[in-house]
């Protein structure tokens, strides 16, 4: 037994001074959970129907398109979104197998059904294509918000899919969750429209809207008062450009106003019809219209070549360098709304922590007190033992990169709780061997024998608990979940292997006759 | 020093009539409470809604809020201190799919009545109900795999009736745990169900303990009877298991004490789980062997 201790108690010590150098300095090894150090957790649901939607559309246009090119006369085309099917009516029936030929040219389109007159075909959008849309639409959200956060600045954010149309985002230490979610869940569909100047926008707000027309508004806040007021205009449905040939945009200064403005370039295709457009339309007004909400509707003065643009507005510098990141980042294929939101405010967070500390320190003097006053020199053993449990359990969660959370910090007070229980089965074991007149060393030698397998047996009942709630928990649970898993085997190390170590090494000294339990 | 005697020996298993009857009234309380306040209470992780902590400079009146609160038309919502006069908690039924934030929309709501710059959102939690039932499936599926989990592992190392009476006595202290929730008026949350989780873990530990010994004491059980020998078991274990339990308890304590509102509940749920854990260990796990055994 004394060779044992030869090579027992330098893997102790490797052990300690591994963890030890695992978690030190703790404020950098072990990172906290949003709970703890504040910040935001944002579950995301990606609305990939209208992604489809919009593609059914967009191939309603070029069908539209299409069979112009070929003069033929359509009646009119009309998309079933829920069916995903488009519906095409022509005026006479001669047009239908040419028009049938021109649908041939689209892969993702089949011949549903013809309508019974012979005027009217309906084609279908394949199943395999709906799926690569919604996968698409979630894999290309996930990375335009990546870039957005990438671009306004967090540290260490979390941003990834969960399962088929979910996104996660996590972003630690936040300091203004409103501006954040504005920046992340924005569509931020860029286009540009035409008023409609030859209608009344009276009418049209009576109930008369021209075909081809719609009414949109601009929302403007007062700074003041955080009033909001709506002021309409009737622009054209036709869309002339959209952000998708943006290629820069940047905040600058008006030097006159000191006002900021977001400064735009279009790739070659967009500053083509960018030109196009503004030299038709010189003095007509040209709506700039953001996700559905004209931003701005400014009066074309001049023909505009070369691709700029620029977006005013009442802007905050923030605001416009916000809109900036965004429009840079690219629109999302579809938008997204919030299934979860939890924010957690900084001075929560470190009340938490303070809280949390306070507990573990009252909890672990109580235990400490009563146990060494109950077991004397022996409960001096299961203290250093429990010491060193924390020690272990701190280098593990600096090992495993698990962040530490307010239930996490519960599960430490309760690991300290039960670690002291393997110790206790231990001791109250040897005290009956004691008792029924065992010398110290059988005593404390049938002692540990006896109770390892209790330990083993109860122990693992507890870590199978453990292991469920950490396949079930989501963040701070996790981390109660990996605190308690740790601590465990931590408890089963230090109580019985360590414990008996110092047991043994105190008893290679002095010849004891007596044992102090 | 020594909290049980050496030589204790108390009859537990005389008792069985009155701790059965005692164990069963809490359980009948405790659903009766169920019952009448119409089900258990869902915080807004299983049912879904809004939670906005705030922090006051000064202690706001409540009536005041409520009132500030009506102009945002948020539904119908519940309003509490938080620990301190100063901190309010606000809870919502309705969730906000919306991109506006639901905490500024608050405070905002508020301005007129309070100083906005005297109002700190502390935490803001909108849980959607999709979000809502797929927590409350996973709620339900995490502790019923733990419990299959615990059950193969007994069975394993002991013996089924082992298993099937660890598991009555661990649905009877959650039961317990739950009824003491609803007579106290608290909500379940995930957290909550992670503190389910940590009983089962623990309850069944103190169990296992009892159940070596009984297996250990069955091999020289001589001419004593099961229920002797189980007896015998719990008295040799009775001073590591209120031991344990008081150790336990001392954190667990100090954590429902210190440890903050945040986790007021979730310390709560384990109080009343340690405690009830124990007792079941001692007098519930056992007497269903005992029952078991007579049947044969």
């Amino acid at each position: 037994m004394y060779r044992e201790l030869k090579w027992k108690i330098p893997v102790i010590l490797a052990v300690v001074l591994g963890s030890v150098w695992l978690a030190y300095p703790l404020k950098e090894k072990i990172s906290l959970g949003l709970d703890l150090q504040g910040g935001m957790h944002l579950l995301l649901e990606v609305k990939v129907e209208k992604a489809v939607e919009a593609s059914l559309e967009r191939l309603a246009d070029d069908i539209k398109r299409d069979v112009a090119n070929e003069d033929l006369e359509l009646d009119r085309i009309k998309t079933l979104h829920d069916e995903r099917r488009v519906n095409i009516r022509m005026v006479d029936k001669l047009d239908l197998p040419p028009v049938k030929k021109i649908l041939d040219g689209y892969p993702f389109f089949s011949l549903a059904s013809e309508d019974a007159d012979g005027l009217g075909l309906v084609y279908q959008l394949s199943a395999d294509q709906v799926e690569r849309i919604e996968q698409n639409a979630v894999s290309q959200g996930l990375e335009t918000i990546r870039n957005r956060v990438d671009q306004f600045g967090v540290s260490e954010p979390t941003i990834q899919s969960q399962g088929e149309r979910r996104i996660l985002v996590q972003l630690p230490g936040i300091k203004d969750p409103e501006r954040a979610i504005n920046l992340i869940g924005k569509t931020a569909r860029l286009e540009f429209k035409l008023l409609d100047e030859e209608h009344s926008l009276e009418q049209a707000l009576a109930g008369k809207v021209p075909d081809g027309s719609e009414i949109l508004y601009q929302r403007i806040v007062n700074k003041e008062s955080g009033e909001v007021t709506k002021e309409s205009f009737l622009v054209k449905k036709r869309t002339v450009l959209t952000g998708e040939t943006l290629t820069a945009a940047e905040v600058r200064f008006d030097p006159d106003f000191n006002e900021p403005y977001v400064a735009l370039s279009f790739n070659s295709v967009g500053a083509m019809i960018f030109q196009q457009v503004t030299r038709e339309n010189i003095k007509k007004r040209l709506a700039i219209v953001l996700d559905g909400n004209v931003h701005s509707a400014p009066v074309i003065q001049d023909e505009i070549p070369g691709g700029r643009a620029q977006i005013t507005g009442r802007f905050t510098s923030e605001e416009a360098r916000d809109l900036a990141i965004i429009l840079r980042a690219g629109a999302l294929p579809a938008p997204v709304v919030i299934l979860e939101n939890r924010t957690v405010g900084p001075s929560l967070g470190k009340d938490s922590i303070a809280k949390g500390i306070t507990s573990i320190i009252y909890g672990s003097i109580l235990v400490v007190v009563f146990i060494v006053i109950y077991y004397k020199w022996s409960g001096v053993i299961a203290v250093t033992a429990l010491f060193l449990n924390i020690v272990l359990l701190a280098g593990a969660l600096a090992y495993f990169g698990a962040a530490l959370t307010l239930p996490g910090i519960a599960g430490i007070i309760l690991t300290v709780g039960m670690a002291i229980d393997a110790n206790v089965l231990v001791f109250e074991r040897i005290r009956e061997e004691v008792r029924i007149g065992k010398t110290v060393r059988a005593a404390i030698d049938a002692g540990f024998a006896k109770a390892f397998r209790t330990i083993v047996d109860a122990n693992i009942t507890t870590f199978i608990a453990a292991v469920v709630l950490f396949q079930f928990g989501t963040g701070p649970i996790k981390g109660f979940a990996i605190t308690l898993c740790i601590g465990i085997a931590a408890s089963m190390f230090t109580a019985v292997f360590v414990s008996r170590t110092i047991f043994d090494a105190t008893m290679n000294r002095r010849k004891l006759d007596k044992l102090s339990i | 020093m020594k909290i049980i005697d050496t030589e204790t020996n108390f009859d537990f298993m005389g008792k069985i009539k009155m701790t059965l009857a005692i164990s069963g009234l809490v359980i009948l309380i405790g659903l009766g409470s169920i019952a009448l306040s119409g089900g258990l209470k869902f915080g807004i992780d299983f049912s879904g809604g809004t939670l906005v902590q705030m922090q006051f400079k000064t202690p706001p009146d409540i009536e005041v809020i409520r009132d500030g609160l009506k102009t945002i038309a948020l539904g119908e919502s519940t309003i509490q201190e938080f620990g301190s006069k100063r901190d309010i908690l606000i809870r919502v039924q309705r969730s906000e799919e919306k991109l506006e934030a639901v905490g500024s929309k608050v405070r905002n709501s508020l301005g007129e009545k309070f100083n906005k710059e005297d109002i700190t959102i502390e935490r803001v939690e909108m849980v959607g109900p999709k979000v809502g039932r797929d927590l409350r499936e996973k709620a339900m599926l995490s502790i019923l795999y733990a419990i299959i989990g615990i059950v193969i592992y007994i069975s394993w190392r002991f013996e089924l009736q082992y298993a099937i009476a660890a598991i009555i006595a661990l649905i009877h202290d959650v039961l317990v745990t739950i009824g003491a929730f609803s007579i106290f008026d608290k909500e379940f949350t995930l957290v909550i169900v992670a503190a389910f989780l940590a009983i089962i873990g623990y309850s069944l530990n103190d169990t296992i303990v009892v159940f070596d010994r009984i297996r250990e004491n069955l091999r020289r059980q001589g001419k004593n009877t099961l229920a002797q020998t189980i007896n015998a078991s719990i008295n040799q274990t009775l001073s590591r298991t209120l031991l344990t339990s008081g150790t336990t308890l001392m954190v667990v304590v100090a954590l429902f004490f210190f440890g903050g509102e945040i986790i007021h509940d979730f310390s709560f749920a384990l109080l009343i789980g340690v405690l009830v854990g124990t007792y079941s260990s001692i007098f519930i796990a056992s007497v269903f062997l005992v029952y078991w055994d007579s049947r044969r």
